[in-house]
């Protein structure tokens, strides 16, 4: 048999196996990503209000980036045990960076003049923050949240190795056979097209969220 | 309506004050403009008023209450603000733009939009423009927008800062009429900031001029040109205008030659000649008894009829032009320009001749203001 052909019969006969991790998978990257925007908009815009801060925040945001996942996740392992848990918590921490980044460019890169404008036609701070700086940053912190759901995506798939399950444990399940290559593909490609699907989607709801619209 | 007293604004960092121990009365309905080279302190002390800056000493009162008592919030919302940048809400539609304070001061929909309405037509722009976006718009039409959310919910005072100062000069122009009529119209109190003279002369009902953080001269635009206080306030004005506005002010009479070369309608054609050429003139004015202006004859005319004709009433042209000895200078001068002609006579209440402008006068004129009075002087003294 054909790879080809050892991929289709491995689907069809495990399609329904397929779908739960891949479901599995999703969830635990868009929870990594949903509590990370929690978090991280509201210290985006703190930051953005209070200049001298931005440069720790961003700098911690970027340090956490450099540590390899893996070894990120074996850490927080060590803290909290096998499961989902872990996984969820490392997407959350990879997540930072780019939503409290974006969000803090999105609101700076609000037009001064539109602020004072606004300011001074007698908005309160929190009207100024709501009615004007949100909307206007919110299609680039969009895009914030979905490097980090991509880059959750990713993450995600090593979540087997502390017993997450995900599309991983497909992979990982193809390297242990001998000749697992279609089982191997089985699993990466579906990752790679919800990856794809992500940022495709993600696109789209950031353009229409754009404020100016065309 | 307002007024500063003894405002003092000191940013840290600074050595001197930005605004020093201002004083000034603002009238209901005035248009104040501010003018004076960047960092005098004119934008300072305008934003003292809404509180985007606070003053560091003084009162600055609207309507006799101190505006540092006053909620800065509400303050804000009933001054209307018109900024150089437009700063419209790039994510409001023009209608949301030209209604936003009287969200903020939680307007009801139907009354927004009535009120939307209203102003568009103010600024001869259709309907149709309050649902589209500002970066639709020309930047001409944006700025319009912008002076109509500064009067949305009609605010008897309006700040602006320059607010023409980005528009091309022909957008800037109409512009500047525009809003000058509604002004009038309206009855608003206008405090208006700006760097060009041109604009301030143009608007103003008071002239400010700032240097240093101090007033050095506030007055009517007349005031001001006819005389400058200082030498600061000369050059800020500049020469040139100093020079063009001299017709702004000045009337015929300060000008006038008192003496012109006339000659009584009786008199022979033959007396005419001599009189020009003893006057080394080509045309005189013709003048009954009593001095009244009955035309002119030139030299020309005596030429084609001094075989058929003998008394100048005869043949002079009774349609000259003459201007009343108490008008003002720039509009015989336009005239003048315009006619062609090169001198033109000038005349009391009753017609009576008293006088005449001819280009010469308009040009001694000109030389005077270049290099002062000291041509006149040395003609007096021979």
């Amino acid at each position: 048999m054909s790879i080809w052909e050892q991929f289709t019969t491995y689907v069809s006969q495990n399609g329904f196996y397929i779908w739960t991790e891949f479901y599995r998978h999703f969830l635990m990257a868009a929870y990594g990503v949903l509590f990370a925007s929690i978090v991280s908009i509201p210290i985006g815009v703190l930051i953005a209000r209070y200049g001298k801060l931005s440069g720790w925040v961003l700098t911690l945001g970027s340090i956490i980036q450099t540590i390899p996942v893996l070894g990120f996740m074996a850490i927080t392992m060590v803290a909290m045990g096998l499961g989902t848990t872990t996984v969820i918590t490392t997407v959350f921490f990879y997540s930072l960076l780019p939503i409290i980044q974006n969000t803090y460019v999105g609101i700076t890169g609000v037009d001064q003049t539109v602020k004072e404008a606004a300011y001074a036609s007698g908005m309160t701070r929190f009207q100024l923050l709501f009615k004007v700086e949100l909307p206007l940053a919110v299609s680039v912190m969009m895009a914030g949240i979905r490097t980090a759901l991509v880059v959750g995506i990713g993450v995600v798939a090593i979540g087997t190795f502390v017993g997450a399950g995900g599309l991983g444990s497909i992979i990982v399940r193809g390297t242990n056979a001998t000749d697992g290559t279609a089982i191997i593909l089985a699993g990466a490609v579906p990752t790679a097209l919800m990856a794809i699907a992500a940022d495709l989607i993600m696109g789209k709801i950031e353009r229409m969220l754009n404020p100016v619209k065309n | 309506m307002l007024e500063f007293k003894e405002v003092t604004k000191q940013f840290e960092g600074n050595d001197y004050p930005s605004v020093h121990k201002l004083n000034l009365k603002i009238e209901r309905g005035e248009f104040v403009v501010f003018i004076g080279p960047s960092g005098c302190g004119k934008t300072t002390t305008m934003k003292m008023i809404n509180r985007l800056i606070e003053p560091s000493s003084g009162e600055i009162l609207v309507d006799g209450v101190n505006v540092l008592k006053q909620n800065a919030v509400q303050l804000r919302r009933s001054i209307g603000y018109v900024i150089q940048q437009i700063g419209l809400m790039p994510h409001m539609t023009v209608g949301e733009n030209i209604s936003l304070v009287g969200s903020l001061l939680k307007w009801n929909k139907e009354k927004q939009q009535k009120r939307a309405k209203e102003l568009i037509s103010l600024v001869d722009l259709p309907e149709e423009y309050l649902n589209r976006y500002p970066h639709e718009l020309s930047g001409g039409q944006q700025q319009r927008i912008g002076v109509l959310r500064a009067l949305a919910v009609n605010p008897p005072l309006i700040l602006m800062d320059e607010p023409f100062g980005a528009l091309d000069p022909i957008t800037r122009d109409s512009l500047q009429e525009e809003f000058k009529k509604l002004q009038r119209e309206m009855d608003k109190t206008i405090v208006f900031v700006t760097h060009d003279m041109d604009e301030a002369i143009k608007l103003a009902d008071k002239i400010v001029i700032m240097n240093k953080g101090e007033i050095v001269q506030a007055g009517t635009p007349d005031d001001i040109l006819r005389h400058p206080a200082n030498e600061f306030v000369e050059d800020f004005i500049g020469k040139d205008r100093l020079l063009e506005s001299r017709p702004e002010v000045t009337r015929v009479e300060q000008i006038m030659n008192p003496n012109p070369i006339t000659i009584e309608e009786e008199s022979s054609l033959k007396e005419a000649i001599q009189k020009m050429h003893a006057k080394r003139v080509d045309s005189l004015l013709v003048v009954d008894e009593s001095g009244i202006l009955k035309g002119y004859v030139d030299i020309e005319m005596i030429d084609s009829n001094y075989k058929k004709k003998n008394q100048v009433y005869e043949v002079m042209d009774t349609a000259k032009y003459a201007v009343d000895k108490n008008s003002l200078l720039r509009d015989t001068m336009y005239r003048m320009l315009r006619s062609g002609s090169s001198y033109v006579p000038v005349v009391t209440d009753n017609n009576k001749l008293a006088g005449i402008v001819t280009r010469a006068t308009l040009a001694d004129m000109v030389y005077n203001t270049i290099w002062g009075d000291e041509t006149a002087e040395g003609s007096a003294i021979e």
